[in-house]
Formats: C-alpha cells, structure tokens, sequence
C-alpha cells in the first residue's frame, strides 16, 4: 500500500514536468491549438450546405475525438522521443521507480492534455457553425465514460508505440504516425465501417477507435444513455485491459533490448 | 548475512556491440550495392573481462583515453546496459536481478549534462527529486546549498538550462546527482571541458563528498593531475581491458625511471598503453 502511495507521487512528476515543458512551448502549443481548430472546421465544413447538422456534427465529433485518441497515442510516445533528444532517458531509467509509474505518469498527461486541448475545440467550434452544431441533445456523463474507458486502449496503444523512438529518437516518431495512420483508416472516424472494402472490416472491429466513435457520437448525436452503450463499452475496456499489459510488456522487450545493444544513449 | 566488503564488485564484466563495418576501400557500383543489402558486422569488445572492488569511502579512478571503455563500464554499474558475462554487485546486490535496489543507492554525472534544456536548473532538479521520493521543498533546499559550494550563482536557478554555460551546467548535473545521497556515486569525466576555475570548484567539492560521508566514489578521467589528487586507487583502461591497477605511488614505481628523471603519472600511461592522453582529449 505504501509503495503504491509512493508511485502514485512519484508518477506526479511526470505530470508536472511535462506541463513545466507545455509552459515553456506555449507557442507552440497556440499553434498546435490553432491546428486542431483548423482541422475540425475544414472537415466539419465539407457538410455545410449539403447535410443537416447532425451530418456537420458527425463529421466534427470525427475530427475532435480522433484529435484526443491521437494525443494519448503520441503523447508517451512523444515523451519517450524528448527524453531520447535531450539525452534525460538513461537518468530517469537509473531513478529507482518501476517502469509502470514512469509511463502511468507520462499517460496521466497525456489525458489530462488531451481532454484539456480537446474539450476547448469543442468549446470554439459553435462559434464557427453557428446553428449547424446544436450540442443541446448531447448527453455528457455517456460522452465522459466512453473517453474514459477508450482511454485504457489508447494508452495500450501509446505503450507499444513508445518502443519505436525509444530505438531511434530519429525515425521513431515516424513509425509512430504510421499505427495512427492505421486506425484512422480502419476505425470509421469520418465515414461508417461499411464503407470499407470486406477484407479491411475484421481489423476495424479490433480496433477500439471503432467503438469510441460509436458511443460518443450516440451520445452527442442521439443522446444515448451509458446504458445503452454497455455492449460497447464492455468491449473497449476487454480491448483496454488487453492492450495495457500487452502495452507494457512490449515496452519492457524494447527497453531490454535497448539495454543489450546500447541504444539509451545519445553519446559517449 | 554476511555484509559485503566492498560497496561496488565487479566481477570478469565484459560487454560487445556489433556495428556496421565501414571500408575505406574504393568499391565497385556492385558492391557498394550489395554492401548496402548485406552489411557486414563487426564485434567491437568495449569491456573485456573487467573485475575491480572499490571499498566504502573510497575514491576509485579509472583512466582511459576517448573510447577506451570508461563511459561503457559505468553505463554497466549503472543498470543502463546489460553485460554480456560476469556480474556486478552495489552493496551486495546484482546490478541486473536487483537493479531496483541498486538504482535506489546510486546516481551518475556523466560527461554530457543532459537535461530538458528549456526549463530551468530549478525545475530540473525538482523533476530530478521527485524521482527519488523527494519533495520539491526538500529538493529546492538542498539543490540551493549544492549549487552554492559549487560556486553557482543560485540567483540563476530559475533560468532555462540551455542559457547556462557548459561548465554551470556541469554543476547542476553534479548538483541532481547528490541531491538523492547516493551511497555510489559514478562520476564520468565530470570535468571535461570545464574551465579551470569549474574544475577546481568541482574537484574541491568531490573531496569534501569524500570528508563528509561514507560513499563509494568511482570517478573516470583522462586528466591526471585530477586523477591524481583525488583518486585513493586507479586502474588504468585500454580497448576495454584493464591494464594497470594500484594507488599513485604504486603505479609510479612500476615504471623505471628515465634519465633519472621524476616519473609522472602520464608517462605511466604512456608507458602501458603507448597513448598520448593529452591528443584524445576533448
């Protein structure tokens, strides 16, 4: 219990650290910001004028979750790549903590600033369609829950994805890009999975974006109750409390190997 | 249990990498091509059979020219790599069964002071702290006190690392490395490239470490005059092996006098690995 205790605060710095580096970049982060609110307007807008509101809104839930999925992918991975550039990996992997709390905490982040960053596109995006976007019929506490147990999945994932700049801060963020590429093609986030050519559809039913969409956009489009959407969010978190394991096992075969050729360091 | 006699033991360590094998040669098209397919490796032994014992309160040197192994056998202390064969052991527990254990009693300054370069040293040693179950209040106390007997300005805790010079940055990586008390403190090459009032101020503050608590210090360098004023023992390393061990004095009189001229400790090593210490330097 103690030593849970004391991971649990120990996995605090990461958190904070990483929001010391969002402070220290905060131009960079408007710009990102100006990115995401950019994006959702060009996709949304493709429905303007050709579909009802819900079509626009279908569209914006697409670009805005796919936009919070994507930052709790990169964001491990993201961190893994600073600590590879800046040479600070081989100091926090000699600090007596288990693997588990260095990447918990990294994740906590990732959600914390994915929420953060998404929930104020969400917030701007009325003011651009005006009466297109009514999020009056939305039902929020379905919304929150399907985030929250997508969340598992997506960290799952970001584990995993995190042993590719951990091998090569040069290309690794790269290779990170081609898994989220992956999922935006299988996962139905701008058109339905029907859409898809008959051998592409068993993949999008593994994939936990599929799911995530689904809810939410009964949540926002119809206003499904939680309920309703047990079916599916039984099946993210079965997804989720398969991908996080497998997540950290595959980021331990990694570090191992890391360890046994010599890839932790940027010199010397 | 039997306590162990030494804080740090090494025990016939020896680790390899692989690495792409670079001709100089003039190559046809063809087999610049097939080169390109078919890369041939090569097993570079960057320590080879090492085994050293450095007893508590001891300041252990290792002396060794760029790339003679130093940085790779710290790297191997400090759970960072994994060895080939042979074990290593901190206060009695294995650097790879125990590491958790091993990492909770140790800390490295490394030739490179690699931090987050755009926050400040303040936020890099909290960050550095809370690691090791410090709090920030206990960490910014200390890290004050730390930096001020290295001659840091703690005025200029709160600006960003990367407007720091080479040798205030030094000492801050020297500063996050004491802040966790480690009982074993790996220094590689902590001076290199330091102005000499840096070295001095670091060097000054390596011996009062050694005054003040009972740790095991294990310091590399190619600087033999740093070496010498602050190691109890050095061991002398080329192409990954250990070629001489002793104190000074011992390794002094293993060579015989020139001309009856004093003998120093660069013509030691000089004499053992015919290599001028000084051309490797940075």
């Amino acid at each position: 219990m103690l030593n849970l205790v004391r991971e649990t605060v120990v996995s605090y710095a990461f958190i904070e650290r990483n929001f010391n580096l969002l402070k220290r970049y905060l131009s960079w982060e408007i710009l990102f910001f100006s990115y995401s609110i950019v994006n959702a307007l060009t996709i949304g807008l493709i429905m303007v004028g050709r579909g009802s509101s819900e079509d626009v809104l279908y569209l914006v839930i697409g670009a805005l979750i796919w936009g919070f999925l994507s930052i709790m992918m990169r964001e491990v991975s993201d961190a893994i790549t600073w600590e590879r550039w800046e040479g600070t990996i081989e100091y926090t992997f000699m600090a007596p903590i288990y693997r588990i709390t260095h990447l918990v905490g990294s994740c906590f982040f990732a959600i914390l600033y994915g929420l953060l960053r998404t929930g104020l596109v969400l917030a701007i995006m009325p003011l651009f369609f005006g009466e297109h976007i009514n999020l009056g019929n939305a039902n929020w506490l379905t919304m929150g829950v399907t985030v929250a147990v997508s969340s598992l999945s997506f960290i799952g994932i970001g584990l995993m994805a995190a042993i590719f700049p951990l091998l090569s801060p040069e290309k690794g963020q790269a290779a990170t890009g081609i898994i989220q590429s992956l999922l935006l093609l299988v996962s139905g986030i701008y058109y339905e999975i029907e859409v898809l050519p008959e051998w592409l559809q068993p993949i999008s039913r593994i994939s936990p974006a599929t799911y995530t969409l689904k809810s939410i956009r009964a949540a926002m489009l119809e206003n499904q109750s939680v309920e309703s959407q047990t079916g599916n969010l039984l099946l993210l978190f079965i997804i989720g409390i398969v991908l996080i394991p497998l997540g950290f096992w595959v980021f331990h075969l990694g570090e191992k190997y890391a360890k046994r050729v010599g890839r932790l360091k940027r010199s010397g | 249990m039997e306590q162990p006699l030494y804080g740090l033991t090494v025990r016939e360590v020896s680790k390899h990498f692989h690495r792409t094998k670079r001709t100089n040669e003039k190559q046809h098209f063809h087999q610049k091509i097939r080169h390109m397919f078919k890369r041939e490796k090569e097993t570079i032994r960057a320590v080879d059979n090492i085994s050293l014992d450095v007893g508590i309160g001891e300041i252990y040197g290792i002396l060794g020219a760029n790339g003679s192994g130093k940085s790779t056998l710290i790297r191997l202390i400090s759970t960072l790599l994994l060895p080939d064969t042979g074990s290593i052991h901190v206060f009695g527990d294995d650097v790879v069964t125990d590491s958790l254990k091993v990492r909770r009693v140790m800390n490295r300054v490394s030739v490179e002071a690699s931090f987050f370069k755009r926050l400040s040293s303040a936020e890099n040693l909290i960050y550095a702290a809370r690691l090791y179950g410090i709090s920030a209040a206990e960490a910014a106390t200390k890290a004050r006190h730390i930096l001020k007997k290295l001659g840091f300005d703690t005025k200029r805790m709160d600006e960003a690392m990367e407007d720091l010079s080479r040798g205030m940055q030094q000492k801050v990586a020297i500063a996050r490395a004491l802040l966790t008390t480690p009982m074993l403190l790996l220094l590689d090459e902590p001076t290199t490239g330091l102005d000499p009032k840096s070295k001095r101020d670091v060097q000054a503050f390596i011996e009062e470490i050694r005054g003040e608590r009972n740790a095991v210090i294990v310091l590399t360098t190619h600087d033999m005059t740093e070496a010498e004023r602050l190691c109890d023992r050095i061991a002398i390393i080329d192409n990954g092996k250990f070629i001489a061990e002793g104190t000074v004095k011992e390794l002094i009189a293993s060579v015989p006098l020139q001309n009856n001229a004093p003998v120093t400790l660069e013509d030691v090593f000089i004499a053992l690995t015919g290599k001028e210490i000084a051309e490797e330097a940075f």
